[in-house]
């Protein structure tokens, strides 16, 4: 076996090592990264149903009233689900208090500390991985004015409407303001601030995309009819 | 390399095939669970925030 035989194997070996890995960051890893962050997401979303199928909402429900909002959780502390249709049918993942790498964005959606809790009024901001660790939010510049982002927590589901998006440099915090770009502005909607990376597979700027409230969902009064597979509810 | 590795396993041609084709899913497995992890946080961008400067 000559010299330069072994040197060429070794260099077909890193070749292929390398596209395997390609594989794994763009397909493989964000499917089972993604995949148990879903199983996470249903468990949750089971442990506040307390045993009992949650109802389907009728269109003929009664007004829910101002929506119940909750107190800001601890550090990396689960609290709630995002469920986007347009990122497909049976796409949920965990929203964790806070924006760290390694204990929160790894394992979801976190939510950013001190911006408004889901249904405040103000401007409730969460950041989610476009590439890798299960890509929460590698869809999010397909999203299109109208669709819906929904909030899940122990008090219900609240629905918020994509507005518009918007493109920041990394320093750009003036999307987490209360009135997003307007600082030191008293609010008074209720709205939902997303961002990852952008471009995708890079970190140069930021990709921003804004909701605005429309209802929420008490669990007692049954889930949203769009997200009714998702969570699990039956037509009663 | 891997003439001597096929050389030194035993067994006829079915037995090497199937020890080889374990030996590939233990390292893809330990590629996938150990060393990709590991590398992905030095390659991959993982700033998804906007923070102050």
């Amino acid at each position: 076996m000559s010299v330069v035989g072994v040197v060429g194997e070794l260099f077909i070996t890193v070749g292929v090592l390398v596209l395997m890995f390609l594989g794994w960051q763009v397909w493989l890893g964000n499917v089972i990264d993604g995949t148990a962050q879903q199983v996470d997401s249903v468990a949750l979303s089971k442990s506040w149903n307390e045993g009992s199928t949650p109802v389907t909402a009728t269109n003929e429900r009664p007004d829910p009233g101002p929506p119940v909002v909750g107190t800001a959780p601890g550090n990396a502390e689960k609290f709630g689900n995002m469920i986007i249709p347009r990122f497909g049918a049976d796409y949920i993942r965990p929203i964790a208090e806070g924006i760290g790498v390694d204990d929160v964005l790894r394992y979801g959606v976190g939510h950013y500390p001190g911006t408004a809790m889901p249904g405040a009024v103000g401007n409730t901001a969460f950041a989610a991985h476009r590439t890798g660790h299960g890509s929460p939010f590698f869809d999010i510049e397909k999203l299109q004015i109208g669709d819906s982002i929904y909030i899940e927590t122990v008090a219900g589901w609240y629905r918020y409407v994509v507005r518009n998006l918007e493109y920041v440099q990394p320093t750009g915090v003036g999307v987490l303001a209360p009135v997003p770009q307007t600082p030191g502005v008293e609010p008074t909607d209720r709205l939902i601030t997303l961002t990852s990376c952008n471009p995708v597979f890079t970190a140069n700027e930021r990709i921003v995309v804004y909701g605005v409230y429309d209802t929420w969902y008490p669990r007692a009064g049954g889930a949203p009819a769009e997200i009714a597979a998702v969570v699990g509810s039956e037509t009663s | 390399m891997y003439g001597a590795l096929w050389r030194g396993l035993p067994g006829p041609w079915w037995v090497r095939l199937l020890i080889l084709l374990l030996l590939v899913a233990a390292v893809t497995a330990a590629l996938v669970i150990f060393v990709f992890p590991y590398v992905d946080q030095f390659v991959t961008p993982q700033d998804v925030t906007v923070e102050q400067p």
